[in-house]
């Protein structure tokens, strides 16, 4: 009696599938698309209105709030949808379902991009939205049409960024409740950053230094200079270049951690 | 490009080079010296259904775990369809079928879904892969729900498609950890069948864990007795009862009358007692008389409540060899 | 009360607070810009409300999860009476948030906070806490009892949050114009903090209405839990 043909599986076949099922878990979930759309729009809507009097602090940098404000909106959205991810990361953990997929011959960095795959996509979904609603609140992209490209490329990193740190912290401790508990502890990230206030213009001395130590201020700059300065290398240089130090890291240290999973030693 | 490999079943007993499991003084020590497996060896061949019988914590889901690669063995060896499980890891996965103790699915994939994508990760082309769902889907009889998300499935037909997306890629080893626990009769029965079926017909080689006696005497062509990480005996249901005798007796007459009672039957076969008084006698030989025992018990003024007879099973094996019935310590835990 | 749950109501005021704070203190500055006690003082009278309705919040986290155990079956079966399975998880909150306000307070007094408010003020000031951990605790629990499962977090959380950051948050009402300057004014809890931040500056003419809204609010919300335990025992039986 013959058993199988033994061929090697296609990865790319294997990536393609594995992100069409993150997309559908992702999809179901309201905390996935929903909330990291909604919740982020409402704050940026109230706080237009709420920080207008932020354009009478001397040296404010732009004339439009919107300017502004929209970049807490692409953290934020980021952080959502950064949990969510690897919530779901860590529920296939839980549940076992990623040994079933570890006794499969696919290798863990095409598990690994799948996901990011996923969080990817809902980042071109956000980076949409927000941008759609920024212009509407009265923002402009001072960079033009390629910036706009460039605001969804970051929406995208950011968030595969965030997604990164939480599976990190899935693998690490194979639960869901501690992928949860990283909500406030990113939440702190980014508001003692230049969320709310350009950096130079803060007062309190302690607050300034620690935005300046925070990788999130640099993020939030990255995505601030294309709607108010147009094309400023150092600060998309310096944004984009943490979130994708934080990104390498962190993903390379979740494949060691997935290795772990997959062949406990 | 890729390489392709084609296996063929060879019809020796030997399982070592295609097909088969294989494994010398597999050990597995965890954090703090708990040595969950302790120097076990066997041997299954293509074709065959071994089973590893135990209870609880006594160390079959970590042996499966380390012969499907999961786990490292912390020393000795293992191979399984002809390749090491340590340094050809890949190699043994594309080679066997799992069903796990927990029947890890995702709710929202329907019966289809998994298929898909069970056959694209081990390799299957668009085609195959719809063929390959149909038939195993018919087969393990889940074509009416197939299209429902399995977060609607019942336990049963959980175990039923893990059985089937154990199968897509033709497995040469099948892997079966407990897979009727918590099931119904019918779902039993089913499964049973069909693990009959894929060694009889398909020359598979499988490898199943149970605690339950029954289904290790009905379904397995040879058993191994698992008990605290050791394997304390080995051999066919028959071959392992046959050790142990023709028959027990057990007699109940009260905690007080025990010592007069253990005295009595201990003439006729190994008796011991049980915490709750009652009295069992493994008989020497099948050629005792029943008749001699009551009359010996009357001569010796017990008031017997109860005597019962029991035909050999694998809880005697198990008794005989540790001292401890299996069907308690799998209630105990 | 979870350990985890416990951190977060007092750890998000504090970051809030911090942030404020620490980043908008130039908003002082602004023309218009009408309270007297100073920046820090203007924003606790938020956040302290805010940390009041994080402790609310969280209450609905830990009975969604006693659902998601079993628990909660268990105690509607152990007890024919609603009222005292409300008024456990509401109680929670209003001890969660008192201490949560209690490690603000000691926060912003270290940090050089000018505050008038005297015993009355003061009193005031924690009955506003109170009525807010309240409204906010038996809004979550009452979204707990209806969707019975830790799911329905973002359901509790959000129409809280948008509600407190409908209110003047970073600047008075006065410098507050457009849409968000028309619906403060229809906000109830607009003047909840408002009445807080009038307590800070040791006065209480602007407290009475805060407090009315407040207990409007209150009765509500105990309808909406009551309401919400109710659904709930059907499902359990």
């Amino acid at each position: 009696m013959a058993f199988a043909v033994r061929r090697r599986p296609s990865p790319p076949a294997q990536f393609r599938d594995l992100t069409l099922r993150a997309i559908r878990s992702t999809a179901h979930g309201g905390d996935a698309i929903a909330l990291p759309i909604v919740f982020p729009l409402l704050i940026f809507a109230i706080n237009i209105e709420a920080l207008e009097s932020i354009l009478l602090v001397s040296g404010f940098p732009t004339g439009h709030v919107a300017d502004f404000a929209v970049a807490l909106t692409f953290l934020q959205g980021a952080l959502f949808s950064g949990i969510a991810c690897a919530s779901r990361m860590a529920s296939d953990i839980e549940s076992g379902f990623i040994k079933r997929i570890a006794l499969a011959p696919v290798s863990m960095p095409v598990v690994l991009g799948a996901r990011f795959s996923s969080v990817a996509l809902v980042g071109v979904l956000q980076g949409v939205c927000y941008l759609g609603a920024s212009l509407v609140g009265g923002a402009t992209v001072a960079a033009g049409l390629g910036g706009v490209f460039v605001i969804v490329g970051l929406a995208i990193l950011f968030n595969v960024t965030f997604a990164s740190v939480g599976i990190l912290l899935a693998v690490r401790t194979r639960s869901g409740e501690a992928v949860q508990s990283l909500f406030p502890v990113f939440f702190v990230f980014i508001m003692l950053s230049s969320a709310l206030m350009p950096r130079n213009l803060i007062e309190a001395g302690w607050f300034r230094d620690v935005a300046k130590s925070n990788a999130v201020t640099y993020m939030l700059e990255a995505i601030r200079s294309l709607f108010i300065r147009g094309w400023n290398a150092q600060a998309l240089e310096l944004g984009a270049g943490l979130a994708v130090g934080i990104l390498c890291l962190t993903a390379l240290l979740s494949l060691r951690g997935m290795r772990r999973l997959m062949v406990t030693p | 490009m890729s390489s392709t490999h084609t296996h063929q079943l060879q019809s020796h007993s030997s399982p070592t080079r295609s097909g088969g499991i294989s494994a010398s003084a597999l050990a597995r020590e965890f954090k703090g010296g708990i040595r969950a497996v302790d120097g076990i060896d066997l041997d299954v061949a293509p074709g065959e259904i071994f089973g590893l019988l135990g209870p609880n914590g006594s160390g079959k889901t970590t042996t499966v775990e380390m012969l499907v690669t999961l786990l490292l063995p912390t020393s000795g060896s293992a191979s399984v369809g002809g390749y090491d499980v340590v340094d050809n890891a890949g190699d043994v996965r594309m080679r066997i079928g799992v069903a796990l103790q927990e029947v890890a699915l995702d709710p929202l994939m329907t019966a289809w879904d998994h298929m898909r994508l069970q056959c694209t990760l081990h390799g299957l082309t668009r085609t195959e892969a719809k063929t390959r769902a149909e038939e195993l889907v018919k087969r393990v009889d889940l074509l009416d729900a197939a299209d429902r998300k399995t977060r609607t499935y019942s336990g049963g037909m959980k175990r039923r498609l893990d059985l089937a997306l154990a199968l897509v890629h033709r497995p040469e080893v099948l892997f079966l950890d407990e897979p009727t626990t918590g099931l119904d009769p019918h779902s039993r029965a089913g499964i049973w069948d069909e693990v009959r079926r894929l060694a009889n017909e398909e020359g598979v080689a499988v490898f199943l864990t149970t605690q339950y006696l029954d289904e290790a005497d009905a379904l397995a062509d040879r058993v191994a007795i698992i008990d605290r990480g050791h394997i304390v005996a080995q051999g066919s249901p028959h071959e392992l009862k046959a050790r142990i005798g023709d028959r027990s007796v057990v007699v109940r007459a009260g905690a007080e009358q025990a010592v007069v009672v253990a005295s009595v039957l201990s003439t006729f076969g190994h008796a011991s007692t049980a915490a709750d008084g009652a009295v069992r006698c493994q008989l020497a030989g099948a050629g005792v008389d029943l008749t001699v025992i009551v009359r010996a018990l009357d001569a010796a003024n017990v008031n017997v409540e109860s005597l019962s007879v029991h035909a050999p099973t694998l809880d005697d094996v198990f008794f005989a060899e540790t001292g401890r019935p299996m069907s308690l310590e799998s209630e105990a835990v | 009360m979870s350990p985890p749950f416990f951190i977060i109501t007092m750890l998000f005021p504090l970051i809030f607070l911090a942030a404020f704070s620490g980043a908008l203190s130039p908003l002082f500055y602004v023309e218009g810009f009408s309270y007297s006690q100073g920046y820090t003082a203007f924003v606790y009278g938020f956040i302290i409300l805010q940390a009041a309705a994080f402790g609310g919040i969280f209450t609905g986290y830990s009975t969604a999860r006693d659902f998601d155990i079993g628990f909660a079956s268990r105690l509607f079966l152990a007890t024919p009476r609603r009222a005292p399975i409300i008024a456990g998880y509401v109680g929670v909150a209003v001890i969660r948030s008192l201490i949560a306000a209690m490690v603000l307070t000691v926060a912003v007094l270290v940090g050089g906070m000018k505050s008038r408010a005297g015993f009355t003020q003061d009193a005031l000031l924690v009955a506003m806490i109170v009525v807010v951990a309240m409204i906010a605790s038996l809004w979550a629990c009452g979204v707990a009892m209806r969707i019975r499962a830790t799911r329905g977090g973002p359901l509790m959380y959000t129409p809280i949050l948008v509600v407190l950051f409908s209110t003047p948050v970073y600047v008075p009402s006065n410098l507050l114009r457009g849409w968000l300057g028309t619906v403060i004014h229809w906000n109830p809890m607009t003047y909840m903090v408002e009445g807080a931040r009038s307590l800070l500056a040791g006065a209480d003419h602007a407290v009475g209405r805060g407090l009315g809204y407040g207990a409007v609010l209150l009765a509500l919300a105990l309808v909406w839990a009551l309401l919400g335990v109710r659904q709930a025992e059907r499902s359990t039986w």
